[in-house]
C-alpha cells in the first residue's frame, strides 16, 4: 500500500499526538488519583434502610480534616435532603437506591457519580469556600426526576 | 435485469428512505417542545408530559430515523454496484419486520407504557411490548444486512478476480460491525428485560444490562458515522468533480472503524459503581484508537477537495473551499455537517478523557456533544443525500432546490447555536433528560437558564429548518419526469500501488473484531459476577 508523503507526515503527527495525550491522562491517574468513581461494594437493596450505615444516613465527622456522609437517593429525593460540612474537610460520599436508577451530582464540583440498586457509589470532594451547593439527580428516575435535589452547606 | 426489478429495488430504498423522514419529523415536533420545555416557555400536560416524549424523540431519531435511512442506503449502494437479475423478497422482508417493531415500540411509547428512554435502563421497568418491538426492529436489520452479505457472497463467487467495489466494501464492514454490536442489546432483551417485563423472573441484574447496552451503545453512534463516512468518500466528490482519494485508505478507514467500534462501551460508564477504574481505563485507551480512522478521513476529504481544484487551476486553501459546489443542497448538506463534526469531535475527546467525563457526565454538554455529532455531521449529511438520491429513485426532479438549499443553512445555524447552548449550559452544571431545571429558582440554577433559552431558539431554527425539508421531501414526490444519467458513486484517483487483498476480508475482519470485543469485556464481566450481586426488581414510576 502506497502512503502519500504529505499523509505519512499528518498520521504520524496524530498518532503521536494520541500517545502524548493518553500518556498525560495516565500519568495525572496514577500521580495525582484523577481516575472517575469505581467503587465496587454491593448491599441489598430490599434492605438499604436497615443496613449499616445507611440506616442513619447523615453525616459522620472521621478526623480532623476529613468527613463522610451517607446518602440514600430514592424517588424522588435525597435522605438526608440537607447536609452541613465544614470548609476544608475531605469529604466522602457513599450513596445507594432502593428503587431505581439515580444520579448524584454536585453541581460546581466534579461530584458526579451514578446510584445503581444493589451497589454503593463512593466519590472525594474538598469543598475549599464556603457556600451553598445544588446536589441533583441527573439520571432520569421517573415522572417526579426534576424534583429531586438536596442542599450541601459549607460553613 | 429488467426495469421492473429497478423499479421494485428504487421503490424498496425510498420506503427506507420516507420512513426515516416522518420518523424525523415527528422526532423533530418532540425535540422543538423539549426545548421549550426546559426554557419555561411551556408545560407539558401531565396527559403527555416531558418523559413520554423525551422517549419518543430518542427511539424516533437515534433508533429509527438513522437505522432506516443507512439501511435503505446500504441496500442502494449494494444493487447499484452488484447489478443483477436478483429477487428483493429479503430486502421487503427485512423493511417490513422493522417497521412492525417500530410501531409496537412507538405505541407503547405514545400510550404511555415505556417512558424509559432510548437507553431502556433498567429497574425502570416498561411494557413487554416496548421490548420485544425495539428487539424485532433490531431483528429487521438483520434481514437487511443478511441481504446485503449475500449480494456480497454472490459477487465474490461470480467475480472472484474483481475487487469488491469500493462503496460494498464500506457497507459490508458497516453491517458486520452492526450484527456484532446488536447482539449486545439482543442479548439484554432476550434474556433479561423481556422475561422480567413478562413477570417470568422477579428481578433483573441493573448492571449487566447497563453493560450489555453499551456494548451495543457505543458501536450504534459508529454505524451512524459509517452511513455518512460511506457518502462522504463514495457520493460527496461526485458533487464537484472530485474523485475518492484513495482506495487502499478508504478501505483501511472502513476495516478499522469495524474493528474499534465495540471494544469501547465502558467510556458510558465511567462514573458508574461495580466496575473497575482499570477496565475504564483500557476501555478509555481503546475507544481513542478510533483518532486514527477519523484523520485518515479528514485528510481524504480535503485531498479530494484539493486534487479537484488543482485539475479546474485553482490554487490555495481558501481557493479550493471557494470552488466547491456551495449551492447544491446535495453537497451542503454533508460539507456543512463536516464542519460541525470537527466541533463534535473536540467534545467527544473531553468525554471520553477518564477522570475529566465527571465534569460533564449526564450534563446538557453531554447533549450538546451528539446533537452537534448524531444531529449535524450524520444527520445533516443524510437530509442533503436524499435530495439526489430521491429525485434518482422516483426519477423525477427535485422540488424547490432553493428551499431545499435554505433547510441545510438553516439546520447548521440552528444546530450551531442549541449545541453551544447546550454545551455551556452543562459546564454550569444543567443536567440531562430534567424536564424543569429551575430546581425552584436555586442560585445554581439561574445560571444556566440562559443557555435553555438559547437553545430553544436554536431548537425553533432546526425546527423549521425539518419543516423545509418536509416540504422538499413531499413536493418532490409530485415533480416532473426527469431522466438521470450520472454515476451513482465517484470514481477513485488513480494509484501508485494496488490496494492489499487482505482489506476485503470482511468476514475474517469482523472476526478479529469478536476477538477484540472478548478481549475488552471479559475482565469487566468477570469482575462483575464475581460479586455477590443483589437483583432489582424494577418498577413503573412514571
Amino acid at each position: 500500500m502506497h502512503l502519500h508523503r504529505a499523509e505519512r507526515i499528518w498520521l504520524t503527527f496524530g498518532i503521536a499526538t494520541l500517545v502524548v495525550f493518553l500518556a498525560i491522562i495516565g500519568a495525572a491517574a496514577l500521580s495525582e488519583g484523577f481516575i472517575p468513581p469505581s467503587h465496587i461494594q454491593t448491599i441489598d437493596p430490599t434492605k438499604v434502610a436497615q443496613t449499616p450505615p445507611f440506616d442513619k444516613p447523615g453525616l459522620r465527622v472521621t478526623g480532623q480534616d476529613t468527613a463522610e456522609v451517607y446518602v440514600i437517593a430514592r424517588i424522588f429525593s435525597f435522605t438526608p435532603s440537607l447536609v452541613t460540612v465544614p470548609a476544608g474537610t475531605n469529604v466522602t460520599f457513599y450513596a445507594t437506591s432502593p428503587d431505581v436508577v439515580h444520579g448524584f451530582f454536585i453541581a460546581d464540583t466534579d461530584v458526579n457519580m451514578l446510584v445503581v440498586p444493589g451497589w454503593v457509589s463512593s466519590a472525594s470532594h474538598t469543598f475549599a469556600r464556603p457556600g451553598t451547593y445544588l446536589l441533583l439527580c441527573n439520571e432520569y428516575c421517573g415522572s417526579g426526576h426534576h424534583f429531586m435535589y438536596g442542599t450541601i452547606k459549607v460553613h | 435485469m429488467s426495469d421492473a426489478q429497478l423499479r421494485n429495488e428504487n421503490r424498496l430504498v425510498l420506503t427506507h428512505v420516507y420512513v426515516a423522514t416522518a420518523a424525523l419529523t415527528l422526532g423533530a415536533l418532540f425535540g422543538l417542545l423539549q426545548s421549550f420545555s426546559r426554557a419555561r416557555w411551556l408545560t407539558m400536560p401531565h396527559a403527555f408530559d416531558y418523559y413520554r416524549m423525551l422517549t419518543a424523540h430518542g427511539v424516533l431519531m437515534a433508533l429509527v430515523f438513522t437505522t432506516f435511512f443507512i439501511c435503505g442506503f446500504a441496500t442502494f449502494c449494494t444493487y447499484q454496484s452488484i447489478p443483477r437479475t436478483r429477487s428483493t423478497a429479503l430486502g421487503w422482508a427485512g423493511l417490513g419486520v422493522m417497521l412492525l417493531g417500530t410501531l409496537a415500540a412507538a405505541y407503547e411509547i405514545l400510550a404511555g407504557n415505556a417512558s424509559v428512554l432510548y437507553t431502556f435502563y433498567a429497574p425502570l421497568k416498561a411494557s413487554p411490548l416496548f421490548y420485544i418491538g425495539a428487539t424485532v426492529l433490531v431483528v429487521g436489520t438483520w434481514l437487511v444486512a443478511a441481504d446485503i452479505l449475500l449480494n456480497v457472497a454472490w459477487f465474490r463467487r461470480n467475480h472472484p478476480n474483481v475487487r469488491l467495489p469500493l462503496v460494498v466494501h464500506g457497507a459490508a464492514c458497516t453491517f458486520v460491525m452492526w450484527i456484532i454490536a446488536t447482539l449486545g442489546v439482543a442479548v439484554e432483551m432476550i434474556f433479561f428485560l423481556i422475561p422480567w417485563s413478562l413477570g417470568w423472573v422477579p428481578t433483573v441484574n441493573v448492571m449487566l444490562t447497563r453493560m450489555l447496552f453499551w456494548y451495543f451503545g457505543h458501536p450504534l453512534v459508529y454505524f451512524w458515522i459509517m452511513g455518512a463516512y460511506l457518502i462522504w468518500y463514495n457520493v460527496v466528490p461526485k458533487y464537484y468533480g472530485g474523485k475518492v482519494f484513495s482506495d487502499a485508505l478508504t478501505r483501511l478507514a472502513f476495516v478499522l472503524l469495524l474493528l474499534l467500534s465495540t471494544p469501547v462501551g465502558l467510556h458510558h460508564e465511567f462514573v458508574e459503581p461495580g466496575i473497575g477504574a482499570g477496565w475504564k481505563w483500557l476501555h478509555t485507551m481503546t475507544t481513542y484508537g478510533v483518532v486514527v480512522p477519523s484523520i485518515m478521513t479528514a485528510f481524504a476529504i480535503f485531498a479530494s477537495f484539493e486534487l479537484a481544484a488543482k485539475r479546474k487551476g485553482v490554487k490555495g486553501f481558501l481557493g479550493t473551499i471557494a470552488a466547491l459546489p456551495w449551492t447544491n443542497p446535495a453537497f451542503t448538506g454533508p460539507a456543512l455537517g463536516m464542519i460541525l463534526f470537527i466541533f463534535g469531535g473536540f467534545g467527544g475527546i473531553v468525554n471520553a478523557s477518564y477522570a475529566m467525563d465527571t465534569l460533564v457526565h449526564n450534563t446538557m454538554w453531554i447533549v450538546g456533544h451528539f446533537h452537534i455529532t448524531v444531529g449535524g455531521p450524520v444527520a445533516l449529511t443524510f437530509v442533503g443525500t436524499a435530495y439526489w438520491l430521491v429525485p434518482r429513485l422516483t426519477g423525477r426532479t427535485l422540488w424547490a432546490p432553493k428551499l431545499a438549499l435554505a433547510q441545510t443553512y438553516a439546520w447548521f445555524v440552528g444546530m450551531a447555536v442549541m449545541s453551544t447552548a447546550m454545551h455551556w449550559a452543562g459546564l454550569l452544571g444543567s443536567p440531562r433528560r430534567t424536564d424543569d431545571v429551575t430546581y425552584f429558582g436555586t442560585m445554581a440554577a439561574h445560571a444556566w437558564m440562559p443557555q435553555m433559552i438559547a437553545a430553544a431558539v436554536g431548537g425553533t431554527i432546526l425546527f423549521v429548518s425539518i419543516l423545509l425539508f418536509v416540504a422538499v421531501a413531499v413536493g418532490t414526490l409530485f415533480t416532473p419526469r426527469a431522466q438521470h444519467e450520472d454515476a451513482a458513486f465517484a470514481p477513485v484517483e488513480e494509484e501508485a500501488a494496488p490496494t492489499p487483498a487482505a482489506f476485503d476480508y470482511v468476514g475474517r475482519w469482523g472476526l478479529v473484531a469478536i476477538v477484540l470485543a472478548i478481549i475488552a469485556y471479559v475482565g469487566p464481566l468477570h469482575e462483575l459476577l464475581a460479586q455477590h450481586v443483589y437483583g432489582a426488581p424494577g418498577m413503573r414510576t412514571w
